[in-house]
């Protein structure tokens, strides 16, 4: 009873969202005012239904109803709680219902608060967001119904796959999946404005907020999903230029390009056509990297229930979103001018500057990512890997994070390189201490050292912004960009530290052996059998002390689940401030010896850091940006206030 | 109007073409064991269900062939294919089963609810056996001639059209 009551509030969403999109056309055509009534109510009490699914979905999982389909395919009552729960979106039905009561949700806070931009251009995106929906909407009820019944409930479920049986990765599908609801809305604003050739500034306030959290929950969802892989799939990296990574990647590349593009336009009037072909960019990327991902029609680590019909559905909706907002823009775009001019020197200019240059690296990854399914065609199957991406990236990255380094102490509209030349021969007077400085200490490769170099350079000029200033008045959302570009030179030199100095150590020890690597030493006193709610493992005990300092004790194991069956290694990690052990213990190697991995990654977690201090800019500028815009509303209440008593 | 606003909606259909045309290919994930036609790995499992022999390479080198069912009592498919494993039986196919990582009272249990089709059944707890002999995951049957060589090898669940080409394998493997 409770499965089909989800249902019924899913098909009474669909209908809402039906009428939502009608009601909206209606109303854009001369004479259609009567139904634009019809459009906000229909948009919040859709979210609602629509979230209401979602929740009958959690309360299935938490009490394990296993004549669900869905609960017995991916639960397991031996399970915690908190598994359970995450069990609900950690599969194809249950992720894509999670999705769309997001974007429900959304639809529904936009139609309830925004009131800055023309009614009409409001309606119009009310009616693409609707549009959207509805697609997601018949997708889950005709091909993907998370709440079908089986005609015989089975004893027992068949467990969530273990690898997804950690906290980090129970949050990273959902922090993904707001990341592209935020820029499924940055897209409907676009086509709305679009349609009632409506592309202002202040078009790019109302949208900057949706891009700036869609933007903060991409790096979030990038950087844990990276960290996981680090951690739990035992081999030591953490980026692999799998499609599924590059999938999460693309629209982060096009929504950095977006946020910086909109900040143009909302300062200065200009890319205008621009900034509404990277929101329609920013959104196809992420239903571009869905339909890769589930379609099956690209090979990936990342195992999801693979489906062709659900393939199909995708690219059908895919070819009406994209398709259509393309075929718009290319009509609509000749009207829309380009706004007003700046010069090459200017913060415009050195934003433009990093727009091609995110664009290009974009370009690229799209490329390597689609090349196989292009040669696949041909009968030829190849894979593209580390050598294709860091290298031709490299091309573009490097001068973006150069200009990066320059642009935010250029004015608007025009200045000269003379004004700012102290700061530019400080940062490149720094980089090229930097460069030296890590020539002496290692022979490496030339991209680990540039990046070095240049994570130095950047991390300190990233505050040059702030200086001459008092720092209680700067606003928050220049401290949003300081942290984030000091948080992109950490995660750089995090990056280029463990490829340049990363040292790697396989062996077999005995009870009582020892082994080396960089600065530590490890030690293994024992190797013993260790049991949880639904996994057998052997645990490795180590001791292991850095520089002949007090021995830390490392537990790793390789874990063996039951349900389903599957092995992990869950490895360990001794955290330094300057790098991290990563120990991962194997099979039996014989004579009663062990196989060991021991990696020492010096500066390894600077990766992560930098993304989370990246996160955090975003954050604060988000905040810094929904205050300003609150505070707007208030001063302008008050002005119309007085004036209704004033008499003019 | 200008030619390059098309460009994007241009290089989007691309994308469609090359896309819809992959989705429309046959995609043959299935791995073949490399085994097939060379002689049977040399393994001993033991037992996995109580009252019943466990089994080793020895067993198949009597004369006389048999089927070699690779299943798990976890395994949905391997309900699927029950009946028709009964079925094989009834036609006079002697088989064989193997149970990867599975428990004894999970292995009665799953016989107790769908049939018993085998004569013996050997635990592979590590999936060596299972990795050795080339198959890449359950179901699968193998077709094991009277000296012991791997003749033939069908991946997944057993359907009732399957039936009468595995009883002409293994017809030809007793020749």
């Amino acid at each position: 009873m409770i499965a089909e009551l989800g249902l019924a509030a899913l098909w009474l969403a669909a209908a809402l969202a039906a009428l939502q999109l009608y009601a909206g056309a209606m109303a854009l055509r001369p004479g259609g005012e009567g139904v634009a009534a019809l459009v906000r109510p229909a948009a919040v009490i859709q979210g609602i239904a629509c979230a209401f699914a979602f929740l009958v979905l959690l309360w299935l999982f938490a009490i394990t109803d296993l004549s669900v389909k869905l609960v017995a395919a991916n639960s397991h009552s031996a399970k915690p709680m908190i598994f359970k729960l995450a069990g609900a979106w950690g599969n194809h039905e249950g992720s894509m219902l999670l999705w769309v009561a997001v974007m429900a949700l959304s639809g529904a806070l936009i139609a309830l608060v925004e009131r800055r931009l023309p009614e009409k251009t409001m309606l119009a995106t009310l009616a693409a967001q609707a549009f959207v929906g509805l697609g997601f909407y018949a997708f889950l009820i005709v091909s993907s119904n998370p709440f079908e019944r089986l005609p015989q409930p089975p004893i027992e479920g068949l467990g969530l796959n273990p690898l997804l049986q950690d906290i980090g990765l129970a949050l990273h599908p959902p922090t993904l999946y707001f990341g592209y609801v935020g820029l499924s809305v940055a897209f409907s604003f676009a086509v709305g404005a679009l349609l009632t050739r409506q592309v202002t500034p202040e078009f790019a306030r109302v949208m900057r907020p949706w891009v700036l959290g869609a933007w903060v929950f991409l790096t979030l969802g990038i950087t844990a999903g990276s960290y996981w892989a680090y951690y739990e799939l035992g081999w030591g990296g953490w980026w692999f230029w799998d499609p599924v990574e590059n999938a999460s990647l693309m629209p982060w590349l096009a929504a950095t390009a977006l946020l910086h593009s909109a900040s143009v336009l909302a300062a200065r009037d200009a890319l205008r056509a621009w900034t509404i072909m990277l929101g329609v960019v920013a959104f196809s990327m992420s239903m571009l990297g869905t339909f890769l991902v589930r379609s099956g029609i690209l090979t990936s680590v990342h195992a999801f229930a693979v489906d062709p019909e659900r393939g199909s559905f995708i690219l059908v909706l895919l070819t009406l979103y994209i398709g259509g907002a393309l075929a718009l823009f290319a009509l609509r775009a000749g009207t829309v001018s380009e706004g007003q001019r700046f010069a090459v020197t200017s913060r415009e200019g050195a934003l433009v500057f990093n727009n091609v240059m995110l664009s290009a690296i974009l370009g690229i990854v799209l490329l390597g990512t689609l090349y196989p399914l292009l040669t696949e065609a041909f009968d030829v199957r190849v894979s593209v890997g580390p050598p294709y991406f860091n290298a031709v990236g490299a091309i573009f990255v490097i001068p973006m994070l150069l200009v990066m380094a320059v642009g935010p102490l250029l004015r608007w509209r025009r200045d000269s390189m003379e004004r700012v030349h102290r700061p530019l021969i400080l940062i490149g007077a720094i980089m090229l201490v930097a460069l030296i400085g890590a020539l002496a200490l290692d022979e490496t490769g030339v991209l680990p050292l540039l990046g070095l170099a240049i994570a130095v350079g950047l991390a300190v000029a990233s505050f040059l912004p702030l200086r001459g200033r008092r720092l209680t008045r700067v606003p928050l959302a220049v401290w949003g960009m300081v942290v984030a570009h000091f948080g992109l030179a950490v995660a750089l030199f995090g990056m280029a530290s463990e490829s340049a100095f990363s040292e790697e150590r396989l062996a077999a020890v005995a009870a009582g052996g020892t082994a080396q690597v960089g600065p530590w030493e490890v030690t293994l006193s024992d190797v013993l059998p260790a049991a949880g709610p639904n996994w057998t493992a052997i645990e490795g005990h180590l001791l292991a002390s850095y520089a002949g300092g007090d021995p830390i004790e490392l537990d790793p194991q390789s874990r063996s689940f039951w349900a389903p069956p599957q092995e992990t290694t869950e490895s360990a990690l001794a955290t330094r401030w300057n790098g991290q052990l990563y120990a991962v213990v194997g099979s039996e190697a014989g004579a009663g010896r062990w196989q060991l991995r021991l990696w020492w990654k010096p500066f390894v977690t600077f990766i992560w850091y930098g993304g989370m201090l990246v996160a955090l800019g975003g954050a604060l500028a988000l905040i810094g940006r929904v205050i300003d815009d609150l505070r707007r509303r208030a001063v302008r209440a008050r002005i119309a206030q007085r004036r209704g008593e004033e008499p003019v | 109007m200008r030619w390059w606003w098309w460009l994007p909606l241009l290089l989007f259909a691309g994308f469609l073409g090359v896309a819809t045309y992959q989705l429309t290919q046959p995609k043959d994930d299935l791995v073949p064991s490399a085994m097939v036609g060379k002689p049977l790995p040399e393994f001993d499992l033991r037992a996995a269900a109580e009252g019943m022999p466990g089994v080793s390479t020895a067993d198949f080198r009597d004369g006389k062939p048999r089927l070699l069912n690779i299943w798990a009592s976890w395994c949905l498919p391997c309900i699927a294919e029950a009946p028709q494993l009964e079925r094989l039986k009834q036609e006079g196919a002697e088989i064989v089963g193997i149970a990867i990582r599975d428990r004894p009272e999970d292995v009665a249990a799953f016989l107790a609810r769908h049939g018993n089709p085998y004569t013996r059944i050997g635990g592979d707890d590590l999936s060596q056996v299972q990795l050795a002999i080339g198959s890449s995951g359950v179901p699968e049957t193998f077709v094991i001639d009277g000296r012991g060589v791997i003749r033939y090898q069908h991946i997944g669940d057993i359907r009732a059209e399957h039936v009468p080409i595995l009883l002409e394998k293994l017809q030809e493997a007793g020749e």
